[in-house]
């Protein structure tokens, strides 16, 4: 736990206009973005007028909701499925050592760099030919459609999770771990009373990588797709062709306030039930006992 | 029994005890016993990825030796290494080049805004800091192609920028479709992916280390580059790889605020794929790459002593 | 550890029997085989699964065919030919109608991915004007019809640009000229319509084959970039509207749809060069393996009776093929779209793009190359 250490004031100061510019930098686009959700003109980036004529299109538009609500769902059992995996996955690697453990960490790593593209194409052939066999022998007729593109997001989704776990599982002391060991506490409750809390802020940062590239995802979805399935962001694609309206933007200020709406609520359902979102870092033994003794002294 | 008894009898137990645990055939037990738990942990993981990603890349392998037919099909009989000859061409190398480039420079970039970000972070109470990582991400829930455009219309000709840069006094300054423009989205795009892992990285390190090298009359730029960077090393790997990987693919922002003047890998590949139809060598210039960048992380992982 | 070692040939075999499939499927290749599908006039079997661009037609009027017919109509989109193409060929899409464009008729057909139509179950082709009955990617109609067309021409700023302009390719690739608006043209992102510009410009056609006239074009392209803003495809009339440009490369239906929306209509004009251009035509076929073709074909004969016809265009303001929605059509579109002083240099002047298989690559590689 890195606590925070009385710096400068420079540094200090530096360190917060470095926040503050780093957001502006964030926001910026996104402020833009809302303001015109409003804008009275058809040209994202000349202000008509106040209207909420945008929106009352998205209520009409039904094939934007669905689109809505398909990658929703996509993006919340490719993220539930990818987050336990990839934390195993992560586990495993930083804690233990098995046959194969570098084929493993080699094979995690490919779907981070292989291009896009190259990953729809390979996932359409694997598609077309599987439900193919499977149709021979079972005559199943099935297509693909929401579950291919959601088998496919999981596919690149548990390494970046992984990733993150990893980086945050590799800095840490495993210490406490073989402590509970020792003291009679089964893997299952060190698991989930000493490591999990530990390694939280890497599950939830992973957690929310993982939904924000599958909510985003285009090209792989696109090729993984089905009738039926089309997900925002391919329909968002398609309309683009026809022109940038502010109908897009109100669609986007319409999920970001969805999406923001469930975070702070799952936040604030963790903060009452106890267990912070960083976990008990702040109630952790406290390190700082065992200080040189002069400190002690002068005291 | 007695006291007296009852410890001398657990000291017999503890002794029997002992011989047992010393004995090799129980350390080697117990070391295949944790093998056994490690490999069934990555079981769930390892299995889902050889049957929905490794199965699907050796098809598209095979596909690297295959050529295109006359109609942008692909005949698979007859294998070759045609493919594969066409990272000989100068064109090719140019945008390699250019790429690689690009995407360092973003990586650095990414690194120079995201650490001091990370590091702020790290070093505030539990709830801010969740609201504000939470206020990070939330841009990134927009829609991508939308935040793309939204920088087209803020770097356009009468756009938010331009007025800056006027009141500034540097004049109206266009910076759409060049390639400041493009460098600006791409940081934008992968700034998220630098400040997670440097952050969940960051929030492990014991603060006394830190205070200690001050303790210790460090300055505070010595503490930096001596303690606080090689202890936060896992994430700024992690925090590179995620952004460098995807900046040397990306093509859908240089194009919409670059306007496609310079052609980068992604959009090669991409154009080899869709719009060329050849996919032997849209697939073979993807191998190309990803053997380059599982090298490059090799050799990285190996430096730094690490398991891969 | 026994698991694995059952995994790795496990694995292996699944390798191999997936690809001999892939291997397996590519012996189909060849013209559309089969027959046509056994359907009446009207049939209709199952529910239907349209695949078709964004914006191209009314959900309205699916609702509408659906309700006449009692079945479901399902529209997923796609953004360009090349992404629609790999989906169907690959088989298994579950899709029964798409809407490709003139040259990707070609592919598909050759690739065997499209079904050779019952034209007996689609007797409404009566209505396609003459000229739309027998054209180069699919003479008579056999996998594909007529859906909409347009031209591929270039939109000025005329306010901005004045009145005085030649309507000539050479405001673009003519030094001369562009140097004037540097910085405020651009051009289509795609190699065979740019490409196709500067061939037209020199005098060639957009389909030629040989070498040497392709890398003329690549010299021109790659000097009009100078003064070039950007190659953009899908904002190329928005860039126009928005005053980021005052020249645009782009395609006569989103010119129209933007000038209409525009403030001042009148300041804009699209035009085809005197040079000649591109005539493109979309078109709707059916996969070769769509579940539900009885439907399908009756979608089609549907779309091209006089209101459907008319519908469609109203609503996306592309040229109608239909001889006998021509009468249907809006007052203030049909001045647009019959306008002959659109095509500077006559019908005569248009060509189709014709897909030119192997040469198809130096017209990527050549574009790229222009690009820089």
């Amino acid at each position: 736990m890195i606590g925070s250490m009385r710096l400068p004031r420079r540094t200090r100061a530096g360190l917060s206009i470095n926040a503050l510019l780093v957001y502006v930098f964030l926001y910026a686009p996104i402020v833009l973005l809302v303001v015109f959700s409003f804008s009275d003109n058809r040209n994202v980036g000349q202000w008509g007028g106040f209207t909420l004529d945008w929106y009352q299109e998205f209520g009409d538009n039904e094939s934007l909701q669905r689109a809505l609500w398909v990658s929703v769902r996509v993006a919340l059992w490719s993220t539930v499925i990818s987050v336990v995996l990839g934390t195993l996955a992560a586990l495993a690697l930083e804690r233990f050592s098995f046959r194969g453990k570098k084929v493993f960490d080699g094979l995690l790593y490919l779907p981070i760099i292989i291009p896009d593209v190259t990953m729809a194409v390979m996932m359409l052939l694997f598609f077309s030919q599987a439900l193919d066999v499977a149709d021979n022998l079972f005559g199943v007729g099935w297509t693909k459609g929401i579950e291919t593109i959601t088998i496919s997001h999981i596919a690149f989704n548990i390494s970046f999770v992984s990733v993150v776990v990893r980086a945050r599982l590799a800095g840490m002391d495993d210490t406490l771990e073989e402590a509970a060991l020792d003291l009679y506490a089964t893997r299952w409750r060190t698991f989930r009373y000493v490591t999990l809390p530990q390694i939280a802020p890497g599950v939830a940062g992973g957690a929310l990588l993982a939904v924000t590239l599958s909510l985003d995802d285009v090209v792989v979805t696109q090729f993984s797709s089905g009738p039926g399935a089309t997900t925002l962001p391919v329909y968002v694609f398609g309309l683009i062709r026809r022109g940038v309206t502010p109908l897009i933007n109100a669609t986007s200020v319409i999920m970001l306030t969805a999406s923001i709406v469930l975070v702070l609520l799952s936040l604030l359902a963790q903060r009452s039930s106890g267990t912070a979102f960083a976990g008990r870092g702040h109630t952790e033994p406290d390190r700082h006992d065992p200080l040189p003794i002069s400190q002690k002294e002068t005291s | 029994m007695t006291v007296l008894e009852d410890a001398n009898d657990g000291a017999a137990l503890r002794a029997d005890a002992e011989a047992l645990v010393a004995t090799p055939e129980f350390e080697r037990a117990a070391a295949r016993a944790e093998s056994r738990r490690g490999f069934l942990l990555a079981l769930p993981a390892y299995a889902y990825l050889v049957l929905f990603f490794a199965l699907p890349l050796v098809i598209v392998f095979v596909y690297s030796f295959a050529t295109r037919n006359q109609f942008g099909g692909t005949d698979l009989s007859g294998w070759n290494v045609d493919a594969y000859r066409t990272l000989g061409d100068p064109i090719v190398r140019n945008i390699l080049l250019r790429s690689l480039w690009l995407a360092t420079l973003t990586t650095v970039i990414c690194l120079v805004l995201g650490y001091p970000f990370a590091y702020y972070l790290a070093t505030r109470t539990p709830t801010v800091r969740n609201l504000m990582l939470v206020f990070v991400m939330i841009p990134f829930w927009a829609n991508f192609l939308v935040r793309n455009y939204a920088w087209r219309v803020l770097l356009g000709r009468d756009g938010l920028v331009s007025d800056a840069t006027e009141l500034v006094g540097l004049g109206p300054r266009e910076f759409l479709f060049t390639n400041t423009a493009v460098m600006i989205g791409l940081v934008y795009g992968f700034l998220p992916f630098m400040i997670l892992p440097l952050y969940a990285s960051i929030e492990r390190i014991d603060g006394a280390l830190l205070e200690a090298s001050r303790d210790l009359y460090a300055s505070g730029w010595q503490t930096f580059l001596k303690v606080l960077l090689p202890l936060s090393r896992p994430g700024v790997v992690a925090g590179s790889i995620l952004v460098f990987v995807p900046s040397l693919g990306a093509y859908v922002t240089p194009e919409i605020l670059g306007g496609a003047k310079t052609t980068l890998l992604g959009s090669y590949i991409v154009t080899q794929f869709l719009t060329a139809r050849n996919w032997p060598v849209g697939a073979a210039l993807s191998f190309v790459l990803m053997a380059i960048m599982g090298a490059a992380m090799i050799v990285y992982f190996r430096n730094e002593g690490r398991n891969l | 550890m026994s698991i694995r070692n059952i995994q790795r040939p496990a694995a292996a075999l699944c390798a191999l029997v997936l690809v001999a499939a892939a291997c397996g499927g590519d012996d189909d290749d060849g013209a559309a085989e089969g027959e046509p599908a056994t359907c009446e006039v009207g049939e209709t079997d199952g529910d239907l699964a349209l695949y078709n661009w964004a914006e191209y037609i009314d959900e309205e009027e699916l609702a509408a065919f659906g309700e006449e017919y009692g079945v479901q109509v399902t529209m997923d989109t796609y953004d360009s030919n090349e992404a629609m193409q790999p989906i169907i060929s690959a088989g298994n899409s579950g899709y029964d109608l798409i809407v490709p464009s003139d040259y990707m008729v070609t592919i598909l057909k050759s690739a065997g991915s499209v079904q050779p139509l019952n034209q007996d179950a689609i007797p409404n082709l009566a209505n396609l004007l003459d000229e739309f009955t027998d054209l180069d990617y699919d003479p008579g109609n056999t996998v594909s019809v007529p859906y909409q067309w347009g031209t591929t021409g270039m939109a000025v700023n005329a306010a901005a640009i004045g009145p005085d302009f030649e309507p000539s390719w050479g405001l673009i690739f003519d030094p001369e000229q562009a140097s004037q608006f540097s910085g405020q043209i651009s051009l289509l992102n795609d190699p065979r319509e740019t490409m196709g510009a500067a061939l037209k410009y020199l005098g060639y056609s957009v389909n030629t084959t040989s070498e040497d006239e392709l890398n003329e074009a690549k010299d021109l392209v790659a000097t009009a970039r100078e003064h070039l803003a950007a190659f953009d495809t899908d904002q190329a009339d928005e860039l126009l509207v928005n005053g980021e440009t005052v020249i645009a490369h782009g395609y006569s239906g989103d010119m129209f749809v933007q000038f209409l929306e525009a403030e001042s209509p009148d300041d804009y004009q699209y035009f085809v060069p005197k040079e000649g251009g591109v005539r493109w035509v979309d078109t709707i076929a059916i996969p070769f393996d769509a579940p539900h073709p009885c439907s399908a074909h009756t979608f089609i004969n549907w779309l091209l009776t006089a209101e459907h016809g008319a519908a469609l265009t109203n609503w996306n303001y592309y040229s109608t093929p239909n001889e006998a929605a021509l009468d249907l059509l809006d007052e203030e579109l049909v001045t647009f779209l019959t306008d002959p002083s659109l095509v500077v240099g006559g019908t005569e002047s248009l060509e189709q793009l014709v897909d030119t298989g192997d040469f198809e690559t130096n017209y990527s590689d050549a574009f790229i190359e222009a690009k820089g």
